[in-house]
């Protein structure tokens, strides 16, 4: 019997040949942390006060959620990590307005094929994009590494997504693995890894790829993977990782669950408050008027994104009971749409441009919502709450549908704009 | 020792530590207080040290936040028995020294009043004097599981002079 990606890289990485629910000790490349280093630095100090970090080559630092800082309680968080960072000599540590850490990972070359990479925030998985075994853990689990420099996997079972066709139009990514967290539910691959297979992967871009990946959590998944091709090759070219070490299932491999879709039979969709799996299609909405749209995000904040949502906006401006945000998912992402004067094309239509950074995703910054208030977001999540009120309601799609939202004021098929 | 037995599955992080208290409490008493507070306020009051969790699928599903294995772990919870667990949940657990059986098997057997005893070392779980087998930890781990957490064990290992 083959072996899947999750066997094969575990696998390579203990030195043994693995079955499902074997669990290995390993050694990520890299340890991602982000704002929440502060409180990790503590753990650190007092389990090994004066201690060094194992291999600080392998740290990842990004300041990105809540940027620039907007307490003075922030600032002083902020502070600390610059601190230990100094202190520990961490090579990469991208200060506030580099950009959000799934962006900035694979922007500055740290996302590689094959790579093991652990981070304490649930959507490290987006790293699944480059093929890298990319996984969430919790703030203890990082302070642990820091100090030992490995950690413990499980082999998971894993589910095979077979998608044949290509995106029709102003569907996108976002409508398709909405699709299949709504089919798979919440919980549908829980502890697994998921693998998405098939022919209509050479059509998906890296921006798709980062898209389908990051959301693999809202499915409970430990990673979600793609295989590596000329289009993955094509953007880590001059970024520096190694592309050839890639790593992908046998085709005789043992998937726990297979499931297919044609990208040709799917139609714009939103996830209704309050949980990602609550998928309908837009044709089947009556008239949801919106107070605010959030284009953004490490889910879709790209440059691909702002592009989709300009060619749906066209001239017309924001509607007047709208406020929509526009936030670049990193400092590249915002000079190159800077430089395509796309940013100056939002500003006109009466959006208010943020730096780069998670903005009002996790509801800890600015944008946030009032109570009664409903938000169209690209985000990955729409728990209650998560935008800083209980009260308000976050629906979630596609840039597409952000777009064709902002210039309706209620939630529109990007379809149905001229 | 008691067992507390919840027939649901799904039991998810806010059931076992509600979100609206995630930045306001995270050292053990201040946990404590809110520990299953919307799936059975009357478990903080009465949790003795060495009682046992009993449930079923998907245990700790939601948020990867730590105070639930935090909370579980303070108030001496031996183990948590369950069909089976939520990932990030199950990671959690062993950095915070809190063991978890995960056997469909052992729950299905169980009827209130039962007897249950945990052999973390053999993998073993006896429920009314019926033994079951659950995947036995590596070496490595039941020593993080023994000392009481992760960065309690590293502790212990870089004082003994590593
Ligand atoms: S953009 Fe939102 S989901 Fe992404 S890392 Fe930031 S807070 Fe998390």
């Amino acid at each position: 019997m083959g072996k899947t990606f999750a066997q094969k890289i575990l696998g390579r990485e203990s030195g043994r040949d693995l079955e499902v629910g074997d669990i290995v000790f390993v050694e990520p490349d890299y340890v991602l942390t982000h704002d929440n280093t502060a409180a990790i630095i503590d753990k650190f100090e007092s389990t090994v006060p004066g201690g060094r970090v194992r291999y600080p080559d392998r740290l990842a630092i990004v300041l990105d959620h809540v940027v620039p800082a907007a307490s003075s309680k922030n600032a002083a968080g902020h502070a600390k990590i610059r601190r230990f960072v100094r202190e520990q000599g961490i090579e990469h540590f991208y200060d506030a307005g580099t950009g959000i850490c799934h962006q900035v990972l694979p922007e500055m070359g740290l996302v590689s094929p094959g790579a093991v990479i652990v981070g304490s925030d649930s959507h490290t998985c987006t790293y699944g994009a480059f093929n890298a075994f990319a996984a969430g853990i919790d703030r203890t689990e990082a302070a642990g590494l820091w100090i030992t420099g490995k950690t413990w996997f499980k082999v998971p079972p894993t589910v095979s997504i077979e998608m044949t066709g290509h995106l029709v139009g102003r569907v996108s990514a976002k409508d398709l693995i909405l699709r299949i967290i709504g089919d798979m539910g919440a919980d549908g691959a829980n502890y697994m890894a998921v693998e998405f297979h098939g022919p209509a992967i050479g059509s998906l871009r890296m921006s798709d790829r980062m898209t389908m990946a990051n959301m693999g959590i809202e499915m409970g998944a430990k990673l979600a993977v793609f295989p590596v091709d000329r289009v993955t090759q094509e953007y880590l070219r001059n970024r520096g990782p190694d592309a050839t070490q890639t790593m992908w299932s046998d085709v005789d491999a043992e998937f726990c669950q297979v499931r297919e879709y044609d990208l040709e039979e799917l139609e714009p969709v939103v996830a209704m408050p309050h949980n990602v799996d609550n998928v309908a299609p837009i044709s089947e909405l009556g008239k949801v008027e919106v107070d605010q749209v959030f284009l953004g995000t490490c889910t879709n904040g790209r440059l691909d994104d702002l592009e989709a949502a300009l060619d749906v906006m066209g001239e017309a401006p924001v509607h007047g009971n709208v406020r929509m945000i526009v936030g670049p998912a990193s400092r590249e992402v915002y000079l190159k749409a800077d430089r395509a004067g796309l940013l100056a094309r939002f500003v006109e239509a009466g959006a208010m441009v943020i730096p780069p950074g998670c903005g009002p995703c996790l509801g800890a910054h600015m944008g946030a919502l009032a109570p009664g208030e409903r938000c169209l977001s690209t985000a990955n999540r729409n728990f209650q709450g998560r935008m800083g009120e209980k009260e308000a309601e976050i629906w979630l799609g596609s840039a597409e549908t952000a777009a064709a939202t902002a210039i309706a004021g209620y939630i529109a098929d990007p379809r149905e704009v001229r | 020792m008691a067992v507390h037995y919840y027939d649901r599955d799904d039991i998810n992080t806010d059931l076992l530590f509600p979100g609206k208290y995630t930045y306001k409490c995270s050292t053990g008493p201040e946990i404590r207080e809110h520990l299953l507070e919307d799936l059975d306020p009357e478990f903080a009051g009465k949790v003795q040290p060495g009682d046992v969790l009993m449930a079923g699928r998907n245990f700790g599903c939601g948020s990867s936040r730590e105070q639930p294995s935090v909370g579980l772990r303070y108030v001496g919870v031996e183990a948590v028995i369950a069909r089976s667990f939520a990932r990030i949940f199950y990671r959690s657990a062993i950095n915070q020294g809190l063991l978890l059986v995960e056997s469909p098997e052992a729950v299905e057997a169980y009827s209130p009043g039962d007897e249950v005893e945990v052999d973390p070392g053999r993998g073993v779980v006896t429920v009314g004097g019926e033994d079951f087998d659950f995947p036995a930890l590596p070496d490595e781990m039941l020593e993080i599981l023994e000392d009481g957490g992760l960065l309690a064990h590293i502790r212990k290992t870089v004082k003994g002079g590593e």
